[in-house]
This record gives structure tokens, C-alpha cells and sequence, in this order.
């Protein structure tokens, strides 16, 4: 018994039980996602994310333990967006044709995204601080995090609203797509993307590449234009 | 594998350099795809070597936001008592957001003819 409590406190310490276990928890969140005949609700980053975290609370251990294992997966993050280039590099012809749709899925999709997320909240009675945290939430995370400083909100709550963004526009897009009956793929990735960044933009993947490439590019234009729009939604309810 | 690896690496760097020192508010990793896409416009070739290691990352993309994700289950209680009201506006938003957005795209391509083909 001691010796199964040294071996796991030595396992437990060390980033590779927590390394393999990321792994696991998303290979089980994929087969659940293949089981459920791929439907949008049984997200694989939801199950995986739902897994480790009743791990993590049964046995004890810390987010920062877990980290050290989990930073070699989070590490490539940023790989990973610089290798969203090929796709678009792949479609550049289709994006240049598709220049002005673009820019307008973007404009309306980014303030859309901003002015009614403030607008709900505010009218939901939220002020202030968490108004602000807020506002960013449909960009890329640490584009969130640097808007959310520069206009009074707290990085830890725009971090969180976030990545609960991504999954929630990653669970709708597709069912909420199909009932409007938008059949375009470029417009659809664009709109998953621009609303719901990277985690938006690794569900358009899974469903159709095209999809995937735009949802790519607005993920990316809408790190830019949240920059400009949150602010300026901001201060219409302060 | 590694000339891929390194290429992605160094454009990354490269961002994260430019983000820093000319305070922009775009993240390093976004001026680092930029930056790649002009590096496989210039050479078209370099597409093909890049391809296999690109796609693999990119074929597993969701999988690297689980260990954020398992950060944000620990902060949930940092929604507070605005918990609920927060939850509602993000998921009504979204959905906003992605009808919007996906809409006005269709509209002006019929607008535009910018059909695809």
C-alpha cells in the first residue's frame, strides 16, 4: 500500500501521468463524440475538459500540478495558429473573390458578438468590472486578455468567458446554421470563427475543410477588429 | 518534420518579437501566421514540405485547448453572483453573432455575385 501511495505521489508529481491522461481524456471525448453519431452537443473538448476536472477534484490535485504535465499540449497553441496560414494559403484565391462578404461577416459578426453580449448582460443587471470583461470575449484569448486590461475588465473572468464562448459557439454553429439554412461553407467558417476564435475554428475543421479555412481567417480578423469594436460597444453602456 | 517545426517556431517568434516591440495589440502568434502565409506566397513550394506537419497539428487543433479549459473549470466561481446573467448573455450573444455574421456573408456574396467556384 505505501509502496502504491510512493509510486502515485512520484507519478502524480511529474508532468507525464498528467501529459498521458490530457491525451486520454481527449481520445475518450473523441470516441464519445464518434459514438453520439457526431452531434454538435457531445463536444470533445467538453468531454475531455469534463473528464480531467473530475479527475483533478477526486484526486486532489492542483491545476498548477496538472499544468506542468498539460503545458507541453497547451505549448502548441501558438504552432498551431501560425499553421492556420497553409489553409488559408490553400484558399487565397477564394478569399480575394470573397473580399467584401468577408468584410461584412466580420463587421457584423464582431459587433454583434460585443454589443449584444454588453447589451444582455447589462440589462441582466451585470456593471462594471465584469461589463468589461466581457466585451472582448469572442477573440482569441490572449487578444481578450489585453483588450479586457486596457478597458477595466479582469483578465481571470475574460479567460474564462472565453474559452466558454468557443465551446458554446463550437455546440451551436452547426444545428443553428442548418435551422437558418446557410448552406455556404465560406460563410459559415467565417461566422464560427469570428464569434468563437480557435475552439469555433477546431470544430469548422472537424466538419468541412473550407469551413474550416475561413473560420481560420476570421478568427484571425477578428483579433484585429475586436481590438477597435469592444471599446467603442463598451462605452455606449458606461 | 523538424525544417516545418522550425519554420512555424521561428514565425512565431518573429510575431511575438514584433508584437513586443511595436506594442501591438494583435498576439505574436497572428502576426506569425501572417507572416507564414507571405513566406508560402513567396514560395509555393515550401507548401508541399509543410503540409504534413501543418495538417497533423491542425487535424488535432481541439485538443489543445483542453488543459485552458480544465483552468477555466477552477475559475468558474469567479463568475460570482453574475454567474447566470454572464452565461446567458455569452450563449445568446453567440448565437447572435454566428447568424449575423454568416448572414451578411451571404447577403453581400448575392449582392456582389461573389459566388464560389
Amino acid at each position: 500500500m505505501t509502496d502504491l501511495t510512493a509510486f502515485w505521489s512520484y507519478l502524480s508529481e511529474g508532468p507525464l501521468l498528467w501529459l498521458a491522461l490530457t491525451l486520454l481524456a481527449y481520445a475518450a471525448g473523441d470516441a464519445c463524440f464518434r459514438a453520439s453519431g457526431r452531434k454538435p452537443y457531445v463536444n470533445t473538448v467538453l468531454v475531455a475538459v469534463a473528464i480531467l476536472a473530475m479527475i483533478l477534484w477526486v484526486t486532489g490535485t492542483s491545476y498548477g500540478t496538472y499544468f506542468e504535465g498539460a503545458q507541453f499540449v497547451h505549448f502548441l497553441l501558438g504552432p498551431a495558429t501560425v499553421s492556420l496560414a497553409l489553409p488559408l494559403f490553400d484558399n487565397l484565391g477564394r478569399l480575394r473573390r470573397a473580399a467584401l462578404p468577408v468584410a461584412a461577416g466580420l463587421l457584423a459578426g464582431s459587433a454583434t458578438a460585443a454589443a449584444s453580449a454588453v447589451a444582455i448582460a447589462w440589462g441582466l443587471g451585470v456593471r462594471g468590472e465584469a461589463l468589461a470583461s466581457l466585451a472582448p470575449k469572442s477573440a482569441t484569448a490572449p487578444v481578450a486578455i489585453g483588450i479586457a486590461e486596457r478597458i477595466g475588465g479582469a483578465p481571470t473572468l475574460t479567460a474564462v468567458l472565453v474559452i466558454l464562448t468557443g465551446i458554446a459557439g463550437a455546440v451551436v454553429a452547426t444545428p443553428l446554421l442548418n435551422a437558418l439554412r446557410i448552406r455556404d461553407w465560406r460563410a459559415r467558417g467565417l461566422a464560427v470563427g469570428v464569434a468563437s476564435h480557435g475552439i469555433g475554428t477546431a470544430r469548422a475543421f472537424q466538419v468541412n475543410p473550407t469551413a474550416g479555412a475561413f473560420a481560420g481567417l476570421g478568427m484571425a480578423l477578428n483579433a484585429v477588429a475586436t481590438a477597435f469594436i469592444a471599446p467603442l460597444v463598451l462605452a455606449l453602456f458606461l | 518534420m523538424i525544417h516545418t517545426l522550425l519554420v512555424l517556431l521561428a514565425c512565431q517568434l518573429a510575431g511575438e518579437a514584433a508584437a513586443r516591440l511595436l506594442g501591438l495589440a494583435v498576439p505574436g502568434p497572428v502576426i506569425g501566421m501572417l507572416l507564414m502565409l507571405g513566406i508560402l506566397v513567396a514560395l509555393p513550394r515550401f507548401a508541399a514540405l509543410a503540409r504534413p506537419t501543418a495538417e497533423g497539428i491542425l487535424a488535432n487543433l481541439s485538443l489543445l485547448f483542453v488543459p485552458a479549459g480544465v483552468g477555466v473549470v477552477g475559475h468558474i466561481s469567479t463568475l460570482g453572483t453574475q454567474a447566470v446573467a454572464l452565461l446567458v448573455a455569452l450563449v445568446v450573444s453567440t448565437v447572435l453573432a454566428i447568424a449575423a455574421g454568416a448572414g451578411a456573408f451571404v447577403l453581400v456574396a448575392r449582392l456582389t455575385g461573389a459566388g464560389d467556384d
